[in-house]
């Protein structure tokens, strides 16, 4: 998206002048001038992506810097702030790999298998509850759906100390159940509140047309709305998944030992383990790490945006 | 419609179409039920209980009243991590907030390159709260860093950033910053959403840009301001990773790092004081409530419903 070429008016932009003859008077010497007019919209225009692209470039540098230095000898990293590596390195990456207990792969599979039973538990689970609230009547509904809505906003704290003594009672420390479970229990209560509204939205002839053929509602439930529902799926798949690869505190506290760690656990070992003096390969398994989410972002994109858009949390 | 929107005016939804599903609704939401009373509700009580006792995971709780919640604020620690958090919280989400705002008033609709600049700019969000980005931000704020090997391209000596006490939050603060891009798509489905034929009759009246901003697009946002607020001040509360990757675990340089939710960690699970780590739980669900209590008490007075 180069600004450069041609910066035509946009349809719809008020600042350029001249455009239909709605504004009669008040409208200062626009029609007098409207060629000088047109020409500083159209400079401005450009400063203005000029400014945005130069902007984009240095919220994004510290990003694409570390993926340079992923690829540079340590000693570079402390003196080049520039973006292009003057040879191409991979001992980063292989030294780096290899640094902990486990190979790096080994933390990778932990994390997918996390995300994978979290994945099932929160589409299963909250498009069941979400099913409920959006087209079953039932006793205490409000008051069950109000009490929903809070329990998106409790802080993870509150319960974080009786929750690890029931899991460890449970045996469950040092395996993925306390992380997978609670998403099988619909505890991400996010996700109910995302497909009641999507559910809202579709329209009620569906069912009810249903319900004459003999439709019961389980099956109302996975033949019309789950297929209908692709878009609240796909947004909640992608969050999910986000959100768990991303996760650090609840893995820090159920996951002790090395061969369960999950990534970022074991990024934050390598850390403590070799202190500032190993950047390059910290920053190749950064990188690694990081290489899912970007994926999510560039596939998922257009779901992030509607489900941040609509329903209001990243 | 957002969560908070629908948590303000529950009253008056739902239909009342008193057929019931008792059975089916049972069935479809046992799974939430059983979640709600196992992984929720039922911990949030026992938490409760426990901040009134002593419990170190080992022997039996000991019952101690309030305590725990006395020692709170006695304890120098816990009133340092009070006073750092709420320095970021205040500092840092007006500024996030203003960020995403402005950058979302630039990028108008029907813009050239929309799409890609919301991306570019949302991609920091997705990735700021991971541990990669805290790795990366503790070596760009270091001695030798990336910030100090552009300052010295400019003739400026710079100095360890995250090593002192003074600009250690800072650069945690500017992380979170960074991650204005989630508010900015919320403003830009906001703006969205106002109609344009405002604006129509408002150049037809003769209303200049700037007056249309302050009495269209201002009061309009409002809601969407307020939302962003709340979600994000709830949100700063509660940062953990930064501050705990970035200082390596404690707090420091001179606790100068010490969020709030850090010292739960390190009281609770660090010196298994899970009685007082509960109490600051509660602590800070009290804070967290409060605040947002206040804030939708103060929103009578400036955010605008049109409807």
């Amino acid at each position: 998206m180069r600004p450069s070429s041609d910066t035509a008016p946009r349809p719809g932009s008020r600042a350029t002048g001249g455009t239909g003859g709605t504004g009669p008077a008040g409208r200062r010497p626009a029609a007098v001038r409207p060629r000088g007019r047109r020409a500083r919209a159209r400079v401005g225009s450009v400063l203005k992506h000029v400014g945005l692209i130069a902007f984009g470039f240095v919220m994004l540098y510290p990003l694409l810097w570390m993926l340079a230095s992923s690829f540079k000898p340590n000693a570079l990293i402390f003196r080049e702030p520039g973006l292009i590596p003057t040879d191409i390195d991979l001992s980063n990456y292989t030294d780096g790999w290899n640094a902990l207990l486990h190979p790096f792969s080994h933390y990778l599979i932990n994390s997918a298998l996390v995300v994978l039973g979290s994945l099932l538990g929160n589409l299963l689970s909250c498009s069941l509850a979400a099913y409920a609230f959006a087209r079953l009547e039932f006793r205490g509904k409000r008051l069950w759906f109000a009490i929903m809505l809070m329990s998106i906003m409790l802080p993870i704290h509150v319960v974080i100390v009786p929750q690890y003594v029931l899991f460890s009672q449970l045996e469950w420390i040092n395996t993925f159940l306390p992380l997978i479970v609670p998403k099988l229990l619909a505890t991400d209560a996010f996700f109910i509140f995302l497909m009641v509204q999507f559910f809202r939205g579709i329209p009620r002839e569906l069912d009810e047309a249903a319900t004459l053929d003999g439709c019961n509602h389980l099956r109302i439930y996975l033949q019309i709305m789950l297929p209908l529902s692709m878009p609240a799926l796909a947004t909640t798949a992608i969050f999910t998944f986000i959100w768990t690869w991303n996760d650090f505190f609840s893995q820090l506290i159920f996951l002790t030992r090395p061969e369960m760690y999950t990534v970022p656990i074991a990024l934050r070992t390598f850390v403590d383990s070799t202190g500032e003096s190993s950047w390059g390969s910290l920053f190749a398994m950064s990188i690694v790490s990081l290489i899912p989410v970007f994926i999510a972002f560039l596939f998922g994109q257009k779901y992030l945006v509607k489900g941040i858009a609509t329903t209001g949390i990243k | 419609m957002s969560v908070i929107q629908e948590l303000s005016r529950g009253k008056q939804a739902g239909a009342a179409r008193k057929k019931g599903d008792g059975r089916w609704a049972l069935l479809f939401l046992a799974p939430w039920f059983v979640g709600l009373a196992l992984i929720t509700a039922g911990p949030m009580g026992a938490s409760l209980w426990l901040s009134f006792t002593d419990y170190d995971l080992l022997s039996a709780p000991e019952w101690v009243g309030l305590e725990n919640y006395t020692r709170m604020f006695d304890d120098p620690r816990f009133l340092t991590s009070l006073g750092v958090t709420f320095t970021y919280v205040f500092v840092s989400v007006p500024l996030q907030l203003a960020a995403a705002l402005g950058l979302a008033l630039l990028l108008d609709k029907g813009m050239r390159g929309l799409a890609l600049y919301r991306s570019v700019y949302y991609l920091p969000s997705l990735l700021g709260g991971s541990v990669a980005i805290a790795i990366l931000w503790r070596q760009i704020f270091g001695a030798d860093g990336l910030v100090n090997q552009v300052l010295a391209l400019v003739g400026i000596q710079g100095q360890g950033w995250v090593s002192h006490p003074d600009y250690a939050l800072g650069t945690l603060m500017a992380l979170n910053v960074w991650t204005f891009g989630a508010p900015m798509v919320i403003f830009l489905a906001g703006l969205r959403q106002i109609p344009q034929m405002y604006y129509e009759a408002a150049s037809i009246d003769g209303a200049s840009r700037w007056r249309q901003f302050r009495s269209i697009t201002v009061p309009l946002l409002t809601p969407i301001i307020f939302f962003n607020l709340v979600l994000q001040l709830i949100e700063a509360f509660q940062s953990f990773t930064r501050a705990f990757v970035v200082s390596g675990g404690n707090g420091g340089p001179s606790d100068s790092t010490l969020l709030y939710t850090l010292y739960l960690y390190l009281k609770g699970f660090g010196s298994l004081d899970m009685g007082y780590a509960s109490a600051m739980a509660w602590f800070l669900l009290l804070i967290i409530g409060g605040m947002t209590v206040v804030n939708f008490l103060a929103s009578k007075y400036w955010v605008f419903y049109d409807d």
